[in-house]
């Protein structure tokens, strides 16, 4: 069992659609969200994704499909 | 002393010890240094930091580590310059340039890492590391080489050669990542929970973005202990930009200077502007980008401090800009032709936006500005190398230069257009 801490960025059109119950579903993931915001042009929100690691691959590969945005909760950390 | 207390979440308030870490086990939110103010009061005064060494540790007080641990390599302090041929050029009364290009390799990194790196041998590692283009992977080559600790530095593998010998000569342990930027990012988080190595900007980031204050400290004492109308600041994570902010707001808190008013403005390359988009679109909810610009070192597509910047620019009534690639150029030209400053591409981000910011009358001519300039130029000659003064050419003989010289200046001297440079 593993777990990751991502932020997932969601543009308006996707906004609307149940895309974190769908992971949970589709996926052997528990999805645990801590901290989210949306707004007529963004949402985010910040989740844990808990499964077996190569689970987690699918279901991450699955949202960006989806045109979900995927980050590490660290944000970018390649500097200039 | 240092007057560090704890880690506490920005978002939730909880309280944590300190230790490496970075997020909020409860909500996920960024951790930041908390202080002991009230121990600080009648502690540290003016007359104390000015009796201090004429480097960032004259703050060392205000630090989140132990000074016996630090790794001096001479950084900070640099010259707060007053630049009037630059200020009339873009149409301001005063302005000052915040000259870091002269910290020990050529950047305000050095600020960041020295805190990072004096933090991370006062909590025991004996490894550091960080993913980067190349100002901060530079500075943390040099202060481990310093040190004497284990650094890894990880890079995209189609960084350009140059960059690459910047680091590479102090050598560490270099390491090209076969992928793409969101992969090195990937992956570096995941090997800073797996290595027991710190992470400067990953596992000890709390304490590295605390010596960004101290560009906002040394404004403020240079100016003669006050802080100015407005900062100019170049935006990559936007934790600079928060931290400057900060360092004036701290040194109210301790009664060394006036409660500042200082409006914060932030300056980003259009081809990586995530904050700047999301504050001309008046939301605190940035949409990650993926870079495509000259300003490399600002190229952070999804910024971890971008909604703390937006917040602050909300917060002082300051703002934001964007300059095109051409821009950029034009920015580091006027402002090495005005002021005698060579800057890489942030520089050039910076002048630029600073120069839209005064047109568009967001900043006022009145009004007393800092901008900062906060890496040198010699790491990105490409920039600007096909758009700079030719030369003349000539044979070592006085009378042909004599020649040469009266053509340039006659070519000079035809008006716009009507003939060659």
């Amino acid at each position: 069992m593993a777990s990751r801490r991502v932020r997932f960025t969601f543009e308006p059109e996707l906004v609307t659609e149940p895309v974190i119950y769908r992971v949970g579903h589709l996926y052997d993931v528990v999805t645990n969200i801590r901290m989210a915001d949306v707004d007529e042009r963004v949402g985010w929100v910040i989740l844990e994704l808990s499964g077996e690691p190569a689970e987690i691959d699918r279901a991450i590969a699955w949202a960006e499909q989806q045109g979900v945005r995927v980050d590490p909760l660290a944000g970018d950390v390649v500097e200039g | 002393m240092s007057f560090d207390r704890a880690l506490r979440c920005r978002e939730c308030g909880r309280e944590y010890p300190l230790a490496p870490i970075f997020s909020c086990e409860f909500c996920f939110g960024p951790l930041e240094v908390a202080y002991d103010y009230e121990a600080m009061r009648g502690r540290i005064t003016r007359e104390s930091i000015a009796a201090g060494p004429a480097t960032l540790w004259r703050y060392a007080d205000l630090l989140p580590c132990d000074a016996a641990y630090r790794v001096d390599i001479g950084t900070g302090f640099t010259p707060l310059q007053r630049a009037d041929r630059l200020a009339e050029a873009v149409g301001l009364r005063t302005l000052w340039l915040k000259n870091d290009t002269v910290n020990p390799t050529w950047s305000f990194k050095d600020r960041v890492v020295s805190v990072a790196i004096a933090r991370a041998r006062q909590f025991g590692f004996e490894a550091i590391a960080c993913a980067s283009t190349g100002n901060l992977a530079n500075s943390v080559c040099a202060h481990a080489a310093r040190s004497g600790m284990e650094v890894y530095v990880f890079i995209p593998d189609d960084l350009e050669h140059g960059k690459v010998v910047g680091s590479a000569v102090y050598h560490p342990t270099l390491v090209m990542v076969d992928g793409t930027y969101d992969d090195v990012n990937r992956l570096c988080t995941e090997l800073s929970q797996s290595y027991p190595w710190a992470f400067v900007n990953i596992n000890v980031r709390p304490y590295y973005a605390e010596g960004s204050r101290t560009l906002g400290f040394e404004v403020a004492e240079q100016l003669g202990w006050r802080a100015p109308g407005a900062c100019v600041v170049p935006m990559a994570s936007g934790s600079l930009f928060t931290k400057i902010r900060k360092g004036f707001s701290e040194f109210a808190e301790l009664g060394l200077i006036e409660e500042p008013a200082t409006r914060m403005f932030g300056a980003q390359a259009s081809g990586c502007s995530p904050i700047t988009t999301a504050h001309q679109a008046g939301t605190l909810n940035f949409v990650p980008q993926k870079p495509d610009t000259i300003a490399r070192s600002l190229a952070i597509g999804n910024p971890a401090d971008g909604y703390y910047a937006l917040k602050t620019m909300q917060e002082t009534g300051g703002g934001a800009e964007m300059a095109t690639d051409e821009e950029i150029v034009e920015g580091i030209k006027l402002l090495a032709e005005t002021e005698g400053i060579f800057s890489e591409t942030a520089g050039g981000v910076t002048v630029a936006c600073l120069r839209k910011l005064v047109e568009s009358g967001a900043i006022s001519p009145e009004e007393e500005t800092v901008a900062f300039i906060t890496g040198a130029g010699l790491k990105t000659v490409e920039a600007v190398s096909g758009d700079v003064a030719d030369p003349l050419r000539v044979p070592a003989r006085t009378e042909v230069f004599s020649e040469a010289l009266a053509e340039r200046r006659r070519a000079a001297a035809e008006p716009a257009g009507a003939g060659a440079r």
